[in-house]
C-alpha cells in the first residue's frame, strides 16, 4: 500500500472536499445509521448498561493511574507463559522489531489480522520496503489495500465503498496480488465475500507468520483477547508458526474476571450485536507456536501526562462515537488524516501526534460538540471536555493570530463607552455600505456567515434620546 | 531492554499527579453490574439467540445420528464413543496439516461453556475439543453442548474458564458486515455451525 496520510490538509480543507461526493456521503449516510440502530438495539437489550459502563472507565482507570506496576505484570505473565516480550518506545522502533523477527524465521510473507496499532506504525510499508509482503485478511482492509487506499473508519475501514465499487476494485487487483476474482463476480455481498475466502484461503493455509493487534491484554495472567469476525483472525492467530502481537501500552485490563466488564461492552457498542462471531484469547507461547508480544508507546505516555486528555486512553476502539457523529457522517474519514477519525481520532491524533501540522491543529474543531459521541462511549469517553482543552491549548500556542487581533481590538473598544459609542455611531452612519462578504482572509469567516447589518441608531443612542423628550 | 526502562520511566513521570501511596485497589470501581439475572428459560434462551445468528441446532436428537452421512469428520481426543458409532471419523494422531484439515467434510466437537444470552459457544481445548485448527479449518462444525454447560451471562462464563487455557468463542457461523453493513454469514471460519444440546 503506497496510500498515506502523511502530508494531509487541514480538517476544513479535506473535509469540504469530501462534501462535495455525493456517493460517499451516500455511502456514509446509510452505513452509520444502521449500524447506530443495531447498535442501540443491542444496548437496550442490556439492563446494566449504565453499570457496565461505569466500571469500564473506572477499571481503565485504575490501569492507567498505575500503569507501570500492570505493565510489569503483563510481561512477567507472559514470559512465564513461554511469550517474548519487546518494548517499543516509537513507531519506528516497533517496526524495527516486527522485521527483525520477521527475518530471523527466514519468510518473505506475512498475513495480518485487521490492527489499528500496526496502521498507526506504518508497519506494512516498513516491511514492504524491506521486501516483506504483508497481507491484510480481514475483508475490509482486503478492500482498503487492494484499493490502494486509506482506511475510513475504525471498524469498517471500508465504510466509503459500495458493493458495486468493491466488485470493481476486487477485479481489477485480486490477480496481481494472489488468486484472481472469478470472472463472472457479481457486487452481491454474498459473491464478494466468497471471492474474499477463495482468495485468501491458500495463503493462511501456507502462512508461516502472523501479525496481530490485540483488543485486551490481560496484566494478571499475561492472555491477550481479539475479537473479530470472519474467521480471519482465528486463521491468522492460530496457524502460523510464528505470532507477533503488536499491542499499545493503554491495551491493558487488570484481571481475568474484568474481561466480563469489556465483553459485555465492545461487541454490542462496536457491531451492535451480542456478541461477535470469533473471540481469540491466548496466554503466552500456545500450542507448540513461538509467540512475540510488542508494547508500544509511541506517543501514549505523552497523552498519559494530560491528566484531561488521559481520559482518552481508554478508548476500546468501538468505533461508536463515529457513526453518531454528524461531522464524521458528511465529512467522512480520510479528512481527520490519521487512522483514528471520527471524534474518538480528534482529541486522540492531536495528542499522539502533538500540535505539529495545520492538520493536526484543526482537529479540536472538527466538532459541533453536541455530545452524542460522550453518550454513546462505553467507558465514558468526554470526548467534548477534551476537544475544548485541545482548543484551549491551540489558541495559547500561538495559532489563530488573525482571530486574536480582532480579539484584542473588540476588547479596547468594547471597556471604553467613548469609543464604543463613536464606532457604533460611525457604523450606523455608514450601514448602507456593509458589505456582504469580507474581503481577503476575513472572507473565510463571511464563507458561512453574513455581515449583519448594523442599525442605524445603538441602544445607548436611543436611551439617551429617549430620557431628552 | 533500553526501551522498556525509557517507557516505564515515561510512564512514571506522566503519572507525577498520582500520589506515591495509591494503589490500584484504592482507585474505586463501581461493580453494580448485575453477575446474573432471571429471565427466560435457559434453553431456550440460548436456542432463540443461535437460531438468530443463522446457526442450526438440534434438540436430544443422538449425536451420532446427526454425525452420520456427513462425509468425513475431525474427532478430537477424548470424543465419547457413543456419538461416532457409525461415522467416518478422522484422527488428529498424528497432526494434520492445515491443507489436510481443509480436505475433511466437518469437525465434531464438545465445548467448555456456554452463554444462553449471546447465544456463545466456548471451546478450551479440553476434552472433545482439541487444538484450535480443528474447529477453524474444516468448513462444517457440528458442536454437542451439555445442558449444565450452559450459563445465563458473560460474567458467569468468565467464572468458569481457565485462562491458562486458549479459548476460542463461537457466536454463530463466520460473518462480516464489511459490505455496506449487510451480515453475511460464511467468510473464513467454518461456514455452517450446527449445536445439538443434550
Amino acid at each position: 500500500m503506497s496510500s498515506t496520510f502523511v502530508g494531509m490538509p487541514s480538517f476544513p480543507k479535506a473535509a469540504s472536499r469530501a462534501v462535495g461526493n455525493a456517493q460517499l456521503r451516500h455511502n456514509l449516510h446509510k452505513a452509520t445509521h444502521t449500524i447506530r440502530d443495531k447498535r442501540a438495539a443491542a444496548v437496550a437489550e442490556q439492563p446494566d448498561w449504565d453499570d457496565l459502563r461505569a466500571a469500564g472507565a473506572a477499571l481503565k482507570n485504575r490501569v492507567l493511574r498505575h500503569l507501570d506496576l500492570y505493565l510489569e505484570q503483563l510481561e512477567e505473565a507472559v514470559q512465564r507463559a513461554g511469550g517474548h516480550v519487546h518494548w517499543a518506545a516509537d513507531a519506528a522502533e516497533a517496526n524495527r522489531i516486527v522485521l527483525s523477527l520477521v527475518r530471523a524465521t527466514g519468510e518473505t510473507e506475512v498475513v495480518k489480522v485487521k490492527s489499528m496499532a500496526t496502521q498507526e506504525i506504518g508497519l506494512n510499508e516498513a516491511l514492504a520496503e524491506e521486501g516483506i509482503t504483508a497481507y491484510e485478511t480481514d475483508l475490509a482492509e482486503l478492500i482498503v489495500q487492494l484499493g490502494d487506499d486509506l482506511p475510513s473508519h475504525i471498524l469498517v475501514p471500508a465504510i466509503h465503498r459500495n458493493r458495486a465499487e468493491i466488485r470493481e476494485i476486487f477485479q481489477r487487483a485480486m490477480a496481481s496480488w494472489g488468486r484472481p476474482a472469478p470472472a463472472d463476480l457479481t457486487d452481491d455481498p454474498r459473491a464478494l465475500a466468497e471471492a474474499a475466502r477463495l482468495h485468501l484461503r491458500e495463503r493462511f493455509l501456507s502462512a508461516k507468520v502472523g501479525i496481530s493487534g490485540a483488543n485486551f491484554a490481560v496484566a494478571e495472567t499475561g492472555t491477550l483477547v481479539v475479537l473479530e469476525s470472519e474467521g480471519n483472525g482465528r486463521m491468522c492467530l492460530t496457524l502460523p508458526e510464528t505470532l507477533i502481537s503488536v499491542v499499545g501500552i493503554e491495551k491493558l485490563v487488570p484481571t481475568w474476571q474484568d474481561l466480563e466488564v469489556f465483553m459485555q461492552l465492545l461487541p454490542r457498542s462496536s457491531t451492535g450485536e451480542r456478541m461477535n462471531p470469533y473471540t481469540s484469547m491466548w496466554t503466552g507461547a500456545t500450542e507448540g507456536q513461538e509467540f512475540h508480544l510488542v508494547l508500544l508507546d509511541n506517543g501514549r505516555t505523552k497523552v498519559l501526562a494530560d491528566t484531561v486528555g488521559r481520559q482518552a486512553l481508554r478508548c476500546i476502539r468501538c468505533s461508536a462515537c463515529l457513526n453518531v457523529c454528524p461531522v464524521y457522517e458528511r465529512a467522512g474519514g480520510h479528512a481527520y488524516g490519521s487512522v483514528y477519525p471520527g471524534p474518538i481520532g480528534a482529541i486522540l491524533t492531536p495528542q499522539l501526534r502533538g500540535f505539529g501540522s495545520e492538520l493536526d491543529e484543526s482537529l479540536p474543531y472538527a466538532s459541533t460538540l453536541c455530545g452524542a459521541c460522550y453518550d454513546v462511549c462505553p467507558v465514558a469517553i468526554n470526548i467534548p471536555e477534551v476537544l475544548l482543552d485541545l482548543r484551549a491549548k491551540v489558541a495559547a500556542s500561538g495559532a489563530h493570530k488573525g482571530e486574536k487581533l480582532a480579539m484584542a481590538a473588540a476588547r479596547r473598544v468594547l471597556s471604553s463607552p467613548g469609543l464604543l459609542g463613536a464606532s457604533q455611531r460611525t457604523a450606523g452612519r455608514f450601514r448602507k455600505l456593509t458589505p456582504r462578504r469580507l474581503p481577503g482572509p476575513l472572507s473565510a469567516w463571511t464563507d458561512t456567515r453574513d455581515i449583519p447589518a448594523p442599525p442605524p441608531q445603538s441602544f445607548r443612542d436611543w436611551w439617551a434620546s429617549r430620557e431628552e423628550k | 531492554m533500553a526501551s522498556r526502562e525509557t517507557i516505564l520511566a515515561r510512564v512514571r513521570s506522566a503519572l507525577a499527579d498520582v500520589p506515591s501511596t495509591e494503589t490500584p485497589d484504592d482507585v474505586p470501581v463501581p461493580r453494580d453490574y448485575q453477575h446474573t439475572r432471571p429471565g427466560p428459560d435457559l434453553v431456550e434462551l440460548f436456542v432463540d439467540r443461535l437460531m438468530d445468528y443463522r446457526a442450526v441446532v438440534h434438540l436430544d436428537t443422538p449425536v451420532a445420528e446427526l454425525a452420520r452421512g456427513r462425509g468425513r469428520l475431525m474427532v478430537p481426543p477424548g470424543t465419547p464413543g457413543e456419538w461416532l458409532s457409525g461415522v467416518d471419523v478422522a484422527r488428529d494422531d498424528p497432526p494434520l496439516t492445515a491443507t489436510e484439515l481443509d480436505h475433511l467434510d466437518g469437525v465434531l466437537t464438545g465445548c467448555a461453556v456456554a452463554i444462553a444470552e449471546t447465544g456463545t459457544i466456548i471451546l478450551d481445548g479440553g476434552p472433545a475439543q482439541g487444538r484450535r485448527a480443528l474447529t477453524l479449518v474444516p468448513d462444517h462444525h457440528l458442536c454437542v453442548v451439555h445442558r449444565e454447560q450452559i450459563v445465563r451471562t458473560v460474567p458467569e462464563a468468565l467464572q468458569r474458564l481457565d485462562p491458562t487455557r486458549p479459548h476460542t468463542w463461537i457466536s454463530g457461523p463466520s460473518a462480516t458486515s464489511d459490505i455496506e453493513l449487510d451480515r453475511i454469514e460464511g467468510v473464513h471460519g467454518p461456514r455452517t455451525l450446527e449445536v445439538a444440546i443434550l
